[in-house]
């Protein structure tokens, strides 16, 4: 029994959050690593550009809300999603159209491009402020748990609650399905081909007839799609602030590079990645040792190997070790 | 001197405008613009070295400048002596812990052949040190947290002069480039960019929680000061008579005696910190100065045209035999070194240490801002840079207020959309910041002063 407690102890603290955050953090590496397969660079408005999304989506959801429309038990917010998309792929075709492309046509390097992507963050930053402001907002309504850990407790008669949040299934499914319909459209359509083409070799893509142009446009649209969904997504679970946003950025940077920067299905994972050491390294483990070890040998101190005000700097020092280790990420290899 | 006339006018024209804030607005925030100006100075010059020089991307600047920050504090604060008798010696044992681990981990470096086992001994030496030090330091920190929490809390400082701390904080900027660059220069320039910014942030997050060395997020107050304390000033003589020479004909026109005396009090309460200020810009100034003079001198040196060779073409230069990877980690060194000083001359002019408000937007992003739109790789550039950047910074909210105010004009004061303009007015420097940086990019990609390279 003592076991099955820890097990739930585990689930409950480590397991479901980290599961709930790593597919946060994997939506926006994959559009962090899109962005630089495709068109070579680092965006630092990765961060803002979610931002950009969520705050779209929660408008949206405010203006359901207004209208009476709700969907019961899942939040307002996934009729607003759709709409959200739109937007957030509309302003990025334009940032791209008067912004990007110019320094795309001169072949600027990407160092060049990645300034350049600063002053879009800024932009953005002030966009987003500016129209919803600056402070915290939850917009998440609806049935707010699946489980709740009392409930958990009185079905099993069990010591240990087993706390589910109908936001984390939400994310973890609504990941699953867009990253399983992404990783269809690059590796069996047509399009989706030439893109992997474009970014694996770019003078050969264009000899063997790909236009650019659409190429580039696609991956606005894509890169549109998972913002505006991985922002939500975390505002939903969370809530939306957009400094948060931007700090999310670094997370999100570092589970990129862990993937292997260029390369999807790395990213996908480096976002668990980075999650699940974020929360094991910063967890107190007491209880649990208190659950599985006999009385005598029960520990005194939390039997913590990091205090939770570490929790960044975790996964920026699992970056900096990959960088060291195998500077092209765990899962190198083929490109996009 | 006609080569030299863009570059005059551009710094006439930015003095001009810090004098018409004074003349409009107040002399106080005038000043307090120019000493900000002139740090901002200091860091774009830093950042100018790195990246104009030699092409490096360094967005770790908030972690150099907050540990510049923390060397003020560390040298200028009063050692609290009950910490010290509490946890010192266990502290100090912990440092050594730390030293010793470093040793071990270079012998092994250096003694075994690189492979799979070598990889795990290193992490295996890591993790049992980190292990070791929380068991031996937790003891000792809660006993000097504990120490008289509200006010100290913390092991405290030298008791130095706070000057010193430009010196010192240079030299731990210097420390931390060091080890920075030697992970991460080998990477390339956009990797560089993000590492360095992570790392910058792992730099903060250790600030901002080991409260024994820097008191956290509880900020460390009443630093110490180079220059006099206004309250002081207000009651010298000389100070006031001062004042009152100024002053005299406006204090001519008034006749009745309280009255002149009123007037009197209330300029030289205006006019002592005026007059601090006077005296950091001052010491700014020689900062500055002396910086701009040596950085000049380096550029054109025989190593300033070697870094713009490795810059320009690194393959070619290290076929003529330079040192690559050497003078990369030199010029990295010496660029965080110049941010350390800022860094400490910023807390030295605040009085005050606020790990909190290291973020990077205000210490890394805003930086690369002014160099990039003052022009890389001139150092005159670079300063110009941080002026501009910096008072539109600060000017940016009434700028927008009034624009706001302009074209909304029609509408009445309590429409919606003009009071939720009216709030959102303090963000409106992010899309100036923005819209200008974007714009210089584009269509003065070297900047408003680009390099201009002669031989002389």
């Amino acid at each position: 029994m003592d076991f099955i407690n820890a097990i739930i102890l585990l689930l409950n603290y480590i397991f479901v959050p980290a599961l709930a955050y790593g597919s946060q953090l994997a939506l926006g590496a994959i559009f962090v690593t899109l962005i630089y397969g495709i068109l070579r660079f680092a965006n630092f408005a990765t961060g803002d550009m979610m931002a950009f999304g969520t705050m779209i989506t929660i408008l949206f959801t405010w203006y359901f809300q207004s209208l009476g429309i709700s969907l019961g038990i899942l939040p307002t917010a996934l009729i607003a999603i759709p709409f959200a998309i739109i937007f957030s792929i509309a302003y990025m075709l334009l940032i791209d159209k008067f912004i990007f492309r110019y320094y795309r046509v001169q072949k600027s390097p990407p160092v060049q491009l990645a300034m350049v992507s600063i002053g879009v963050m800024f932009v953005t930053q002030a966009v987003v402020r500016i129209i919803i402001g600056p402070s915290d907002r939850r917009f998440f309504d609806g049935e707010k748990f699946i489980i709740k850990a009392g409930e958990f407790k009185e079905m099993t008669g069990l010591n240990e609650g087993l706390a589910i949040k109908s936001s984390q299934v939400l994310t973890v499914f609504i990941t699953i399905i867009v990253v399983s319909i992404l990783f269809w459209f690059l590796n069996k359509t047509k399009t989706g081909k030439s893109m992997r083409a474009y970014s694996d070799n770019e003078d050969l893509a264009l000899l063997s007839g790909i236009d650019p142009k659409r190429v580039v446009m696609i991956t606005w649209v894509i890169a549109g799609i998972l913002a505006t969904i991985g922002g939500a997504l975390y505002g939903l679970d969370k809530s939306f602030k957009p400094f948060t946003y931007f700090n999310n950025m670094l997370p999100i940077f570092a589970a990129a590079i862990v993937g292997g920067i260029g390369n999807p299905f790395g990213a996908f994972l480096g976002g668990y990645v980075i999650a699940f050491s974020e929360i094991f390294l910063t967890y107190a483990y007491k209880k649990f040792f208190m659950y599985v070890l006999p009385e005598s040998m029960e520990p005194e101190t939390l039997v913590q190997l990091l205090s939770t005000d570490y929790k960044f700097a975790v996964s920026f020092s699992i970056l900096v070790i990959v960088l060291l280790y195998r500077p092209n990420g765990i899962f190198k290899g083929k490109v996009l | 001197m006609r080569k030299n006339l863009n570059v005059i006018a551009a710094y006439t024209i930015m003095l001009g405008l810090i004098i018409l804030v004074g003349i409009f607005q107040s002399w106080n925030v005038a000043l307090s613009i120019f000493n900000m100006c002139l740090i901002s100075a200091v860091m774009t010059m830093g950042a100018n070295i790195q990246w104009g020089y030699a092409g490096l991307i360094n967005f770790g600047l908030m972690g150099y400048a907050a540990l510049g920050g923390l060397a003020a504090v560390l040298i200028s604060v009063d050692p609290v002596q009950e910490a010290w008798v509490a946890g010192g010696f266990n502290i100090i044992m912990c440092i050594w812990l730390i030293v010793v681990m470093i040793l071990a981990i270079r012998f092994v470096l250096k003694n075994f052949e690189k492979s799979k086992i070598r990889t795990y001994g290193i992490a295996a030496i890591i993790v049992s040190g980190i292990v070791i030090l929380r068991i031996t330091s937790e003891p000792s920190i809660e006993a000097i947290e504990a120490v008289n929490p509200a006010t100290t809390g913390f092991l405290g400082g030298l008791g130095l002069p706070i000057v010193f701390s430009w010196v010192v904080g240079a030299f731990f900027a210097a420390g931390l480039a060091f080890i920075v660059g030697k992970i991460a220069l080998g990477l390339r320039a956009d990797y560089l960019a993000i590492a360095t910014l992570l790392i910058s942030e792992i730099v903060i997050a250790i600030i901002k929680h080991e409260d024994w060395l820097t008191r956290g997020v509880k900020n460390v107050i009443g630093l110490k000061r180079p220059v006099p304390y206004e309250i002081e000033l207000q009651t010298k003589e000389w100070f006031i008579n001062l004042v009152a020479k100024f002053n005299s004909n406006k204090l001519d026109l008034i006749s009745t005696v309280t009255d002149k005396q009123a007037a009197l009090n209330q300029l030289v309460i205006e006019g002592s910190s005026v007059f601090v200020k006077l005296c950091y810009s001052g010491l700014f100034l020689v900062v500055v100065i002396a910086l701009l003079i040596i950085t000049q001198k380096a550029l054109y040196s025989p190593w300033g045209r070697m870094m713009r060779a490795i810059r320009d073409n690194e393959e070619a230069a290290n076929a003529m035999g330079k040192n690559v990877v050497k003078q990369h980690l030199l010029i990295f060194i010496l660029g965080s070194a110049i941010v350390g000083i800022a860094g400490a001359m910023l807390v030295t002019q605040d009085g005050l240490f606020t790990p909190g408000s290291y973020r990077p937007m205000r210490y890394t992003f805003l930086i690369w801002v002014m160099v990039i739109v003052g022009g890389s790789g001139n150092n005159f550039g670079a300063i110009l840079g941080g002026f501009a950047v910096w008072f539109l910074w600060i000017e940016a909210a009434p700028i927008a207020l009034f624009l706001i105010n302009l074209s909304t004009a029609g509408l009445p004061e309590t429409h919606e959309l003009k009071i939720h303009l009216v709030e959102s007015v303090p963000y409106f420097r992010y899309l100036m910041m923005g819209i200008g940086l974007l714009l210089i990019m584009r269509y003065r990609p070297k900047g408003i002063l680009p390099e201009k390279i002669e031989i002389k």
